[in-house]
């Protein structure tokens, strides 16, 4: 699936986002390659999740464009970037807190499987089958998550590691290409940061995964990304691997070495 | 006393006996499991027997002995499993449909309660059922997917408008005849049996109820309430005015269309055979065979709500509820699902409504007040929004309370008290009250839906890691 334009699984070509005077995101241009790990950077209140709204439809941008696997993407409404294969945590937990976490990552397949209403009152086999088969699916995924015998427990009696654990098993029940990950390590004691950090390796390597991180610990970024983008006050400042980015006097200055390394 | 202890007194009182006939324990214990169900029963059924012969059937003191045993043996078999179906869920359920078949033959010998006086007339039970099958309709929009309708009276009205169009003398200058019964010399108008007429005024309904929901759905909360509220009064509106759209008579105005056929199996050959009632409206038993009908209609809109539930998408609808930029985030399409909602609860609504029309062979626009939409919103809140159960409760409960429950205890306060308060007057005033103490002290309804339930009882499972709740976290936001 080579895209139209640069053959990237992620692009945006000069996208901006205003709010009212407020210019959060200000022509940002941004490539995620296939199978790659890019990180997200910059400091509090930089448009970093604001850009990441723009990824998923969640906003529209006020204007360029995003494609995605070469498809233009701009303007569609959330559920057609899911179906294309964009799946995504957010900062704050954002789980269905009264549903199992089963039916959490159930929801989670919505796109991927087809009963429609009339099918689902009859019951027919093939709807039977389907259930059956995206359960035992959903029980794969919780497992591989790190979610063992949680089935039937309810979102919000988790624990907040396990929380975490399951929006990605929910993201990933989309089947998504690219899965973007909001400060997933946020909250995560130093021993969780670093398992997760070896998850996220083996999502790449298991499930063919491109994946974009906003993150600010930057032992995270440093140690599991392919590239680093750093943005400030809605600009990109800089972009390159992990090292050239930890010499970039311009990223030192508005972020690494302003003390705020561990925001 | 608590259920257990009754439980274990009961045991006690079986093996006492038991050993009495020659029959200890472990001998009994060494029995299949089948033999001693078997026994079980045979006993259970000559005691219910002798108390029948005793107390005679329907008697207040036999009602309760057969109360609490039916309280204290049916928890026990709700996990029984027949080859594993789980046949010991259906036990109870069956047992409320069956006692509710067999009300209008009881009726006569129930006794007078305290306050409430007589137990409902069945055509009370009519209207109970119905307006079970309205609430139903609307736990779909409100229960499952959390959006708030005020205006839920319009399908109702859509439903009645269609019998009767398609069932009165309303448009005299046509003559069709699709399986009418009781129909009189010289008939004019659209007559369509009142079978066929069910699901259309439900499909009918539900593409209203697409029309409706496709500009409003896009609203949140407040908004969308306050939009179906002016949908509600549009349509009513619409009857009330109607005897003149641009020179044609749709709904013949304030008279409303009346009257309305009566449903009816007519004298074919199956019918007959069968013994089905030809037609409704002149058999003897009137109000038991639209009781009966309408509790067919009321299980097949139980048995959807139950499969949509746990269907694709009924958790789309309960994760719409929830969240619902997380349910978009994960590939919900919002406007084409709450459309799905809307134009489900649509058709159930038009289709009791149409039934209430062929009922009370008429529709009349001023059965279609506002007041309306929000004594049905009252029975999804009273019993448990999203749960079956807790809404046909909250809808019989209301429904009784409305058609003779206050009157009943009006009559009683004046006939102790001395005064002469007119207690249906204050109607809404009541359920106004009703609902604020629901929401004060039981806010997930009377019987609250499963995962109510679940969250009530189970509690937390272990203790979150850090003491971070959503929107506890520091709003790092780029």
């Amino acid at each position: 699936m080579s895209g139209v334009p640069g053959g990237a699984l992620l692009e945006t070509q000069a996208l901006r986002k205003e709010f009212g005077g407020l210019v959060a995101n200000h022509d940002v241009d941004f490539v995620v390659p296939y199978g790659a790990i890019v990180s997200l950077i910059g400091p509090n209140g930089a448009g970093k999740t604001t850009f990441f709204n723009q990824l998923t439809g969640v906003y529209k941008p006020t204007s360029g464009r995003v494609f995605f696997a070469g498809e233009d993407m701009t303007g569609k409404p959330p559920h057609a970037y899911t179906q294309r294969g964009i799946g995504r945590t957010f900062q704050n937990i954002r789980l269905f807190q009264n549903m199992t976490a089963l039916e959490n990552v159930l929801v989670g397949m919505h796109t991927r499987l087809q009963g429609n209403i009339f099918e689902a009152i009859l019951r027919t086999p093939r709807v039977r089958a389907e259930e059956r088969e995206a359960r035992e699916r959903a029980r794969e995924l919780l497992e591989f998550c790190g979610l063992v015998r949680k089935d039937e427990v309810i979102g919000r009696s988790l624990s907040y590691g396990d929380q975490r654990r399951l929006e990605v098993a929910r993201a990933l029940a989309t089947r998504p290409k690219l899965l973007l990950l909001d400060e997933p390590t946020a909250g995560m004691n130093p021993q969780e940061t670093a398992e997760f950090t070896t998850f996220v390796g083996r999502l790449r390597a298991e499930r063919e995964l491109a994946v974009l991180l906003i993150e600010h610990d930057m032992k995270v970024v440093m140690g599991i990304s392919d590239r680093v983008t750093v943005l400030d006050y809605g600009e990109k400042i800089a972009e390159g691997t992990p090292a050239e980015i930890q010499r970039d006097e311009r990223v030192i200055e508005a972020y690494l070495g302003s003390g705020a390394v561990h925001a | 006393m608590s259920r257990r202890q009754i439980r274990d007194a009961i045991a006690q009182a079986w093996w006492q006996a038991l050993g009495a006939a020659g029959l200890p324990q472990q001998r009994w214990r060494s029995w299949p499991r089948w033999t001693r169900r078997g026994v079980k029963a045979v006993v259970a059924l000559a005691l219910g027997l002798v108390l029948v012969a005793l107390f005679g059937v329907w008697k207040a003191s036999a009602l309760a002995v057969a109360a609490v045993v039916v309280l204290v043996v049916v928890p026990s078999w709700s996990r029984l499993t027949v080859r594993g179906l789980p046949v010991g869920r259906w036990i109870a359920p069956l047992m409320v449909l069956g006692i509710a078949i067999a009300y209008p033959y009881y009726l006569g010998s129930l006794p007078q309660l305290p306050v409430f006086g007589p137990f409902p007339a069945v055509s009370t039970m009519v209207v109970a059922a119905i307006f079970s099958m309205m609430a139903l309709g609307l736990n779909f929009v409100v229960g499952y997917a959390g959006l708030l309708d005020l205006g839920y009276v319009a399908f109702y009205a859509m439903g009645a408008y269609m019998a009767g169009w398609f069932a009165s003398y309303q448009f005299s200058n046509r003559h069709v005849n699709l399986g009418a019964v009781g129909l009189d010399q010289g008939w004019a108008g659209l007559h369509f049996s009142i079978w066929l007429i069910l699901p259309m005024a439900g499909i009918a309904t539900a593409i209203v109820g697409v029309i409706i929901g496709l500009p409003t759905l896009r609203l949140r909360g407040d908004y969308l309430a306050i939009v179906t509220l002016g949908f509600g009064e549009i349509m009513p509106q619409i009857a009330r005015n109607g005897n003149d759209l641009f020179g044609f008579n749709l709904t013949n105005g304030t008279g409303g269309i009346t009257p309305i056929d009566g449903p009816g199996f007519g004298d074919g050959f199956v019918a007959r055979h069968l013994h089905l009632p030809a037609n409704y409206l002149l058999a003897a038993n009137f109000d038991a065979i639209f009781f009966w009908t309408a509790i067919v209609l009321v299980l097949i809109t139980v048995f959807c709500s139950w499969r949509l539930r746990d269907s694709r998408l009924g958790r789309a609808w309960v994760a719409i509820r929830e969240d619902e930029t997380a349910a978009a985030a994960m590939g919900v399409p919002l406007m084409r699902t709450k459309t799905w909602s809307y134009a489900t609860g649509a058709f159930f609504g038009g289709v009791a409504g149409a039934y209430f029309a062929t009922y009370n062979s008429g529709a009349f626009p001023d059965q279609f007040f506002f007041n309306i939409s929000v004594f049905i919103l009252c029975m999804v809140i009273l019993g448990g929004m999203g749960n079956i159960w807790g809404v046909i409760f909250g809808a019989c409960f209301l429904a009784y309370l409305n058609q003779e429950g206050l009157a009943n205890v009006g009559a009683w306060i004046n006939g102790h008290f001395d005064t002469n308060i007119e207690v249906p007057n204050y109607e809404y005033g009541i359920y106004g009250v009703i609902i604020v103490l629901v929401m004060l002290f039981r806010p997930e309804g009377l019987i609250p839906s499963r995962r109510r339930a679940a969250e009530l009882h189970e509690g937390v499972e272990d203790e979150p890691f850090y003491d971070v709740q959503q929107g506890g976290l520091p709003e790092a936001a780029g």
